[in-house]
């Protein structure tokens, strides 16, 4: 929380002069009990209208700057509380932005999700209220004690017993329950779990003859979920009683102390008024802190969880070479291993490969064997934990991060398109291309064709996540989008799965066909895009399985075979 | 239209009275009692006023009567709280039991609704109205009900001490008080076009933050972090202003009705102290007065928003009563066959049927396969072949014709016996959370250790599941959690495997898998369809030509149907679909 606490320094003086009204407002709303007393005591008693009056006045008059007094401070809460929730935003997303892929990896896309919105808006709220209320609560409480003195300082000493009775009532309660709650909502969780399971499962379930298991299943959850919400329910219903009687056990002795002191003289009949009205406020008052400490525990939790966010290190240094001499090998890897933080085995493991200008590697193995990781080491999305990875004979840790992303077109294995229209999509390859050249790289990505028949070409509309286009048409327009940046190193990383085999091989052919001869990497589940390789590599758990070309592989490698054998059967081939 | 909706409400509140006549004792009970609390409550400031009454000036206090006045409070204070305390166990225990009876009728009912209502329904869908509607409806009906009983008796009480006290206070704070709703209103009014703009706004941001968020491997590859940031900052203080006014506008509402509060206290103090001179009220009942009216405007404002809560609760309420009150699943025949010893014969004479009866979709569909044959149902994507597996296991009903299974209509046999003559292992693989052995076991829950283990062996899913962290006790989620796709696949094969029936319906999964785990998960396949009577939605070349019919289908219909080489023969769709996918990929 404390490390959050600087994005609300810009907001310093809403967070001073927010509480500061809300005292004010505090301040006189303690004082009417006090106009009552003289109104009774000085008008009714004397019998002055006149007085009468001028104490209804005064009432309307402190009504009237009370209401101003809030309404200012709401506002000033309202600004900073705002404000810091953006300020803090900012701060996480452009966080985000610069960590690494594997610092990523571990938070996980929906973990940063909820804390840039329903986190931040907990966080928001607590300082919201906070401002509005943590000062002005435990003031009016401590005020009607103060106030209970100057009027009789025999009878404040029943608030000094009162005060701490019911916070003892108000807040064990609370805390009894916070927990419980928590574990209710857990129990509510399960039983969504479960009517969700049965929902996306009731083929199988059917299938299986399981209904009456499930429902008897669900039944178990759903009784115990009932008879914890009871529980639950019957302790917090005891605060109320509980805070009433304590609250009436108070008046009592303090109308009998009054009648005592009234009756030697030193008390006034107004003034036990104003006592019995400032006994009364401090109930209230009380509730709404109780409340307050639930939200902003809530919001805490919230805080934290976004500072610990804030708090992971970007994980990657760059460094400052900038792109060099055409050294050959464009591409080369040295043993290099790499194993994922937290992993038991390491993805890859002791890979040597190298690639010069204009040839084509291609990646093949079973999932899980580590292709991916292989290709995207080379921009350095993560950094290799033994051996080198060079471009240019430049060690990629010593690059320039920026500079060595900007010589690489990479299309993902997931085809990932963002909103707007695709002339905005294909610029994120490069933000001056032209739109010929755009057209050009939809050429050579096979997607040409259908941007042209669709309303509004190069300007239509992409809707999030690209959804409005086919799997295949996505992929396409991820890889005119690598295309744009006419890279040094083209990267396909099993990006042509959605695509029917006669586009795959146009794709291919086209880009054999490109100028300024990059170097590809294919990653690919299919034998079928490896074929006109230069050299394919075959991984297994992370080992190279065998290097060479198609017809090398088929004679020396028997995991290339099986594969090979499982995608093109014989008896096809026979037909 | 308004009137319909008034209908329709009717409606619903009838079944809601119908749904909690069970607890019609307990409401009654808690109604009363709620009564009893209001009177006793509102008692205290009289006797409160009664007691400054008694204590007048320096010797002027009666503490013979004050002391009687003490007790009283006393008692009534002790007595509010003994059945303030009651009634809410009550209404706690009204609301959860019935929120607990309507999701057991819930969870029955989706378990035999057809599966023509789960399938137009999504899952978000029917999970909100099992859980959302159904607290909004009890939360909503039943406190808010209460709530508005207590508020209506609340303000009849007080209006009613108040008037035998003195009428013309009373007057004062009549005349005040609905200026307290207008200004509520009022601001409410002007707040919701904000909050409005806000969570428009807000969805916007959601939607961009998920959306970079989820591609941000794209927009770190693509050096897009400073862009992103800028977009997501042009929104980010949009909504910033948005959430200000908002947050301030509604944050008005609070002051401004204590200020008309503060109003209603000023008018009534100043009335009765004048009163007071004159001897028309005491200062203790002045006292009386003014703590009414210190609390008097809450209630109103307290109904004004259960009302809308209620409204709610109700359309809540109607959306729950809709999916309890979908038919289910026609029952069984009274004369119906339990199928027993099944020796996997299945004929299908003259079979119609389609989803929606505008859209025609297989039409005279005929098939007999011999006990132990293969069928295999071949087709692009999204032809509609998941529809053959619907009617063979029933899950949806033929509109004409019948399929019969060793000779007996299907529709004339139990469901329950139905299904278990077929094995069923579908593409999207589904697990339930528990552990692998009770996955694996889902259909035979008697089965022990061993045949658990060699239903695994047999399926090649035993060499990974040895291998996990705890072996066959190793606790997955729903989504299968950790995981492969074909490890998935190969658990819901063991599944098929222990039980071993005599019909079997396969999916074969498209390429996604990678090629050894396929290499299992087909030779799991083949083991499993041995001797078996089997249907399988067939991508692999060698599934199709060894099948012993093969269903051509297109865009639902079902348009060749015969052996491999007498389709190719043809020269029909399935030749080019042959000579497109399979034959042009061996070159």
């Amino acid at each position: 929380m404390k490390r959050l606490l600087r994005y609300l320094k810009p907001y310093t003086k809403e967070c001073v002069l927010g509480p500061l009204f809300k005292l004010l407002e505090a301040t006189f709303e303690l004082f009417v009990p006090l106009v009552i007393a003289s109104l009774i005591d000085r008008g009714i008693a004397d019998a002055d209208g006149g007085t009468i009056w001028k104490m209804g006045a005064l009432l309307v008059g402190l009504a009237l700057v009370g209401l101003v007094s809030a309404i200012t401070a709401q506002y000033f809460a309202a600004k900073a509380a705002t404000g810091f929730a953006a300020s803090l935003k900012h701060a996480v997303f452009s966080h985000l932005g610069s960590l690494s892929f594997s610092a990523r990896d571990a938070l996980g896309t929906s973990t940063m999700v909820t804390r840039l919105t329903s986190d931040a808006d907990q966080v928001q709220n607590g300082v919201n209220l906070t401002l509005r209320l943590f000062l002005r609560s435990p003031f009016i409480v401590f005020g009607a004690m103060v106030m209970a003195f100057v009027v009789d300082g025999r009878a404040a000493w029943i608030f000094v017993a009162a005060i701490p009775l019911l916070s003892l009532v108000v807040f064990g309660i609370m805390l009894r329950t916070m927990p419980l709650y928590k574990k209710a909502q857990a129990g509510l969780d399960g039983v969504t779990g479960t009517l969700r399971e049965n929902l996306n499962g009731v083929r199988v379930i059917r299938a299986f003859r399981q209904e009456a298991d499930e429902t008897a299943r669900f039944d178990a959850e759903n009784d115990a979920l009932t008879k914890l919400n009871e529980f639950v329910g019957r302790i917090s219903a005891a605060m109320n009683p509980l805070t009433y009687v304590i609250l009436n056990a108070a008046l009592i002795v303090l109308l009998h102390t009054g009648a005592v002191r009234v009756n030697v003289g030193s008390l006034t009949q107004g003034e036990v008024v104003a006592l019995v009205n400032y006994l009364m406020q401090i109930l209230v008052e009380l509730i709404k802190l109780a409340n307050l400490i639930i939200t902003m525990t809530r919001a805490f939790a919230c805080a934290d969880r976004i500072a610990q966010v804030l708090e992971i290190k970007p994980g990657m240094e760059s460094g400052s070479a900038r792109p060099t001499e055409n050294a050959e090998p464009l591409v080369s890897l040295e043993n290099v291993s790499m194993r994922y933080d937290g992993a038991g085995g390491d993805a890859l493991s002791g890979i040597t490969l190298s690639a010069s200008r204009g040839e084509t590697v291609g990646v093949i193995g079973p999932t899980g064997c580590g292709k991916s990781t292989l290709v995207q080491l080379i921009p350095r999305f993560y950094d290799a934990t033994a051996g080198t990875v060079r471009i240019d004979g430049v060690d990629v840790k010593d690059y320039d991060l920026a500079a060595l992303r900007r010589r690489i077109g990479i299309v993902p294995q997931k085809a990932q398109l963002f909103k707007g229209t695709i002339r905005d999509n294909l610029l994120w390859g490069d933000p001056d291309a032209t739109d010929d050249r755009l057209w050009a790289a939809l050429e050579t990505a096979q997607a040409a064709e259908f941007v042209r028949t669709r309303e509004g070409g190069l300007d239509a509309p992409v809707e999030q996540n690209g959804r409005n286009f086919s799997g295949g048409q996505r992929q396409r327009l991820t890889i005119a989008r690598a295309l744009v940046r006419k890279p040094d190193i083209l990267i396909l990383d099993d990006s042509a799965s959605a695509l029917d085999l006669a586009t795959d091989a146009a794709l291919r052919r086209a880009l054999r066909e490109t100028d300024g001869a990059p170097v590809v990497f294919i990653v690919s589940q299919r034998a079928a895009s490896l074929l006109h390789a230069d050299r394919i590599l075959v991984l297994e758990d992370g080992r190279a399985a065998g290097l060479g070309t198609h017809e090398e592989l088929l004679a020396s490698c028997p995991l290339y075979r099986e594969i090979y054998d499982s995608q093109f059967p014989k008896e096809a081939t026979a037909v | 239209m308004k009137k319909k909706a008034d209908s329709v409400r009717r409606e619903t509140l009838k079944k809601v009275l119908r749904r909690i006549a069970k607890y019609r004792g307990l409401l009654l009970l808690s109604l009363l009692m709620a009564a009893a609390v209001v009177a006793l409550t509102l008692y205290i400031p009289v006797l409160t006023g009664d007691a400054v009454d008694r204590i007048v000036g320096k010797g002027d206090v009666d503490f013979a009567a004050l002391l009687g006045i003490l007790v009283r409070i006393g008692v009534a204070a002790g007595l509010t709280a003994a059945l303030q305390w009651g009634m809410s166990i009550l209404n706690n225990r009204i609301t959860y039991r019935t929120v607990r009876d309507l999701r057991a009728d819930a969870f029955r009912k989706i378990e035999s609704l057809p599966l023509s209502y789960l399938d137009a329904h999504t899952t978000g869908e029917v999970t909100s109205r099992i859980v959302s509607d159904v607290d909004q409806f009890a939360d909503g009906l039943l406190i808010g009900f209460t709530q508005l009983f207590t508020g209506v008796i609340t303000i009849l009480g007080t209006l009613g001490f108040m008037l035998a006290t003195n009428p013309i206070i009373t007057l004062v704070v009549v005349v005040v008080t609905p200026a307290s709703l207008f200004v509520a209103s009022f601001i409410a009014k002007r707040t919701y076009e904000m909050f409005r703009l806000r969570s428009e706004t807000r969805g916007k941001q959601t939607a961009l933050i998920d959306e970079m968020i989820g591609g941000q491997n794209v927009v770190q590859a693509f050096g897009r972090e400073q862009k992103t940031l800028e977009t997501f900052d042009a929104v980010n203080e949009q909504l910033r202003k948005y959430s200000l006014r908002a947050i301030f506008f509604s944050s008005i509402t609070n002051p401004s009705t204590r200020f008309v509060n503060s109003l209603v206290y000023a008018g009534v103090a100043i009335s009765g102290a004048l009163i007071a001179i004159g001897g028309g009220v005491t200062v203790g009942q002045l006292t009386m007065f003014l703590s009414y009216a210190n609390q008097y405007t809450k209630p109103f404002n307290e109904i004004s928003g259960v009302v809308t809560e209620l409204q709610n609760a109700l359309a809540s309420a109607a959306r729950v009563f809709d999916l309890l009150e979908q038919p289910s699943e026609p029952s069984d025949m009274p004369d119906a066959v339990t199928l027993t010893n099944v020796r996997g014969g299945v004929e299908i004479h003259d079979v119609s049927f389609s989803y929606r009866p505008e859209q025609r979709l297989i039409e005279q569909l005929n098939l007999s396969a011999q006990p132990g044959q293969r069928i295999a149902i071949v087709g692009p994507t999204g032809c509609g072949k998941t529809t053959i597996i619907n009617l063979l296991m029933r899950f949806y009903d033929v509109t004409r014709g019948r399929i019969e299974v060793d000779g007996v209509p299907i529709d004339r046999a139990t469901r329950q016996s139905l299904r278990a003559g077929y094995g069923m292992v579908l593409q999207e693989t589904w697990l339930r959370s528990g552990t692998i052995r009770e996955n694996i076991a889902m259909g035979r829950p008697d089965a022990t250790d061993e045949e658990i283990v060699a239903a695994a062996k047999a399926s090649h899913a035993h060499s990974f599941i040895k291998r996990l962290p705890q072996g066959y006790d190793t606790y997955i989620a729903e989504d299968g959690g950790s995981l492969s796709q074909g490890q998935k696949q190969l658990l819901c094969i063991a599944r098929v495997m222990l039980c071993l029936p005599p019909m079997l319906i396969l999916d074969e999964a498209t390429s996604s898998i990678d090629t050894r785990t396929e290499l299992k998960v087909q030779g799991a396949f083949a083991k499993l369809m041995e001797g078996r009577t089997s249907f399988v939605v067939a991508h692999r070349l060698s599934t199709i030509r060894t099948a012993d019919c093969i269903l051509v289908m297109r865009d639902g219909h079902i348009i060749e149907q015969g052996k491999h080489e007498e389709l190719l023969q043809k020269g029909g769709f399935y030749a080019a679909l042959y000579n497109s996918q399979y034959a042009g990929t061996a070159r």
